[in-house]
């Protein structure tokens, strides 16, 4: 059975103090149903994705929450909540997709979302996606652990701290022009090279900041889809792998294996080349895992992938625009909703709904991993 | 926290990780089943060797975190005790401090490295 994203929803992103997890969550998903007229007990399934609310918020039994502030309690509506770490999302979407592909549901929401501004240290709670006993033990956080890659990738390949930092300019740039990203301002290599270092050789600008946000999406059978929804958006593939959770145990320190499965599955189910893709949204939760994403997506040969934003061929209007919202980077992450945040972008895009940020695409991925790559979903998503 | 910490003593302090006898693999951290003979390899605690060589290392809140490819080709991370490293030092392990749970909690200790002169 073939399924189409029918309705999208996303809150702003960035550090929303006035606002509570459940009201961001709310707002998110009821832009979704309004975007298709869905009223709401037409719904099957609720999955949700979110990392860490026990530790952000100090709350468990997230979707029985999410079920209740939405209404959707009070049809019995089944609520689960998924973690993949920061992939949470990506794999939310994916059992929502499952779950309409089986025929098991007619009419399921993925949902994402996080509030991280509640606690006192968003990003060691982050850095509970790396192995606690011999990672952390050992000293290192998330962003010490993509430093490390990062050394070795510019040793390897002659990947140069101004390339990582085209990255965060390219994304900036793209931000300015999206109304829900966190960092809607310009920045110059310069301020990523002079920013502060936290954990060498990445910079704070190297870094995608913590978010607060929510997204949700409304996934449908394409029998019904049109009922709903003038321009339902098909999801073509959604494929998830896992590599070794600790970077020591990687057979290759330089390659997300997790990345090259899903993503050579995903090709093979969509039956299309990296080359067909018109426009993809990538986990760059640190510059150097956007270059890594360009090759191990396959858009370029291992090694390569300074040289892509090197010669803008991921900016809007280049060959392959990467990130056109703005990316993790400067639109923000808000941690379990960001890979809803990824369709949403996309969906945008394919809809030709996108305003000033707009790519001409008619195939779209989306890359959302976990922590240092032991879990990765690739979405393909086509009009 | 304790006994989480108490658990993996041997392997911290010493450098011990698996052995296949199956396909010769080491691993490191100790695995209790080798991804690649599954239910059908044998792994045995083995001691791994002193020394090895930095592949790889940040510098995070002041401290050098190296990715250290030991001399029987398992990777360990760890913190080097130097001024300064490069990719290629040539390192050795040391019995050192980690941290501690406070004033009145455990102290942790581990394996950290030195470059071999």
């Amino acid at each position: 059975m073939r399924v189409a994203v029918i309705g999208v929803g996303c809150t702003e992103f960035g550090e929303l103090w006035e606002k509570s997890f459940r009201s961001i969550f709310l707002e998110a998903g009821v832009e979704a149903l309004e975007d298709c007229g869905i009223e709401g007990r037409e719904i099957g399934a609720i999955y949700v994705g979110n990392m860490s609310g026990g530790k952000f918020i100090d709350q468990e039994h997230i979707a029985a929450l999410i079920a209740d502030h939405a209404g959707l309690a009070e049809f019995g509506i089944p609520a689960t909540r998924v973690e993949n770490a920061d992939a949470s999302g990506g794999s939310a979407f994916r059992q929502a997709y499952m779950a309409v592909a089986s025929g098991m549901h007619d009419i399921v929401i993925a949902a994402g979302v996080e509030k991280v501004t509640d606690s006192a240290d968003p990003m060691g709670v982050l850095s509970t996606s790396v192995d606690q006993e011999w990672e952390r033990f050992a000293g290192a956080n998330l962003p010490a652990l993509y430093a490390i890659i990062a050394r070795l990738h510019m040793h390897e390949f002659g990947t140069t701290e101004e390339d990582l930092a085209k990255v965060a300019v390219k994304n900036h740039r793209n931000a300015v022009h999206n109304p829900k990203a966190q960092l809607r301002r310009e920045i110059k290599v310069e301020d990523v090279l002079s920013s502060e270092v936290v954990a060498d050789p990445l910079k704070v600008l190297d870094c995608a900041p913590l978010s607060d946000g929510a997204a949700a999406v409304i996934l449908a059978n394409e029998n019904i889809a049109k009922k709903f929804c003038d321009t339902p958006v098909f999801v073509d593939a959604c494929t998830q792998a896992s590599d070794y959770l600790a970077l020591q145990c990687r057979k290759d320190l330089l390659t997300m294996r997790a990345v090259l499965k899903a993503s050579r599955e995903a090709y093979r189910i969509a039956k299309l080349e990296p080359r067909q893709i018109d426009v993809a949204e990538v986990h760059d939760s640190f510059t150097i895992a956007e270059i890594m994403a360009y090759e191990d997506l396959g858009f370029v040969k291992k090694g390569e992938g300074a040289k892509l934003v090197r010669e803008g061929e991921t900016e809007i209007g280049g060959k392959i625009p990467v990130n056109p919202s703005g990316g993790l980077k400067a639109c923000g992450h808000a941690v379990g909703a960001t890979g809803i945040r990824q369709i949403v972008e996309l969906v945008l895009q394919l809809r030709g709904e996108a305003g000033k940020r707009q790519v001409k695409a008619e195939k779209a991925l989306a890359l959302n991993i976990g922590g240092t790559g032991a879990t990765a979903v690739v979405t393909v998503l086509s009009r | 926290m304790v006994p989480l910490f108490w658990r993996k003593i041997k392997y911290r302090y010493d450098v011990v990780g698996s052995y296949c006898e199956k396909c010769g693999s080491y691993y490191y951290p100790k695995r209790e089943l080798c991804p690649k003979c599954r239910r059908k390899g044998k792994l045995r605690d083995e001691r791994f060797p002193d020394e090895g060589r930095v592949l790889s290392y940040t510098i995070v809140n002041g401290k050098i975190i190296a990715m250290i490819g030991l001399n029987n080709g398992a990777r360990t991370l760890a913190e080097v005790c130097a001024e300064k490293v490069e990719i290629g030092t040539r390192v050795k392990k040391v019995f050192r401090r980690y941290g501690e749970d406070g004033d009145e909690g455990i102290i942790y200790y581990g394996t950290k490295f030195v470059p071999v002169c």
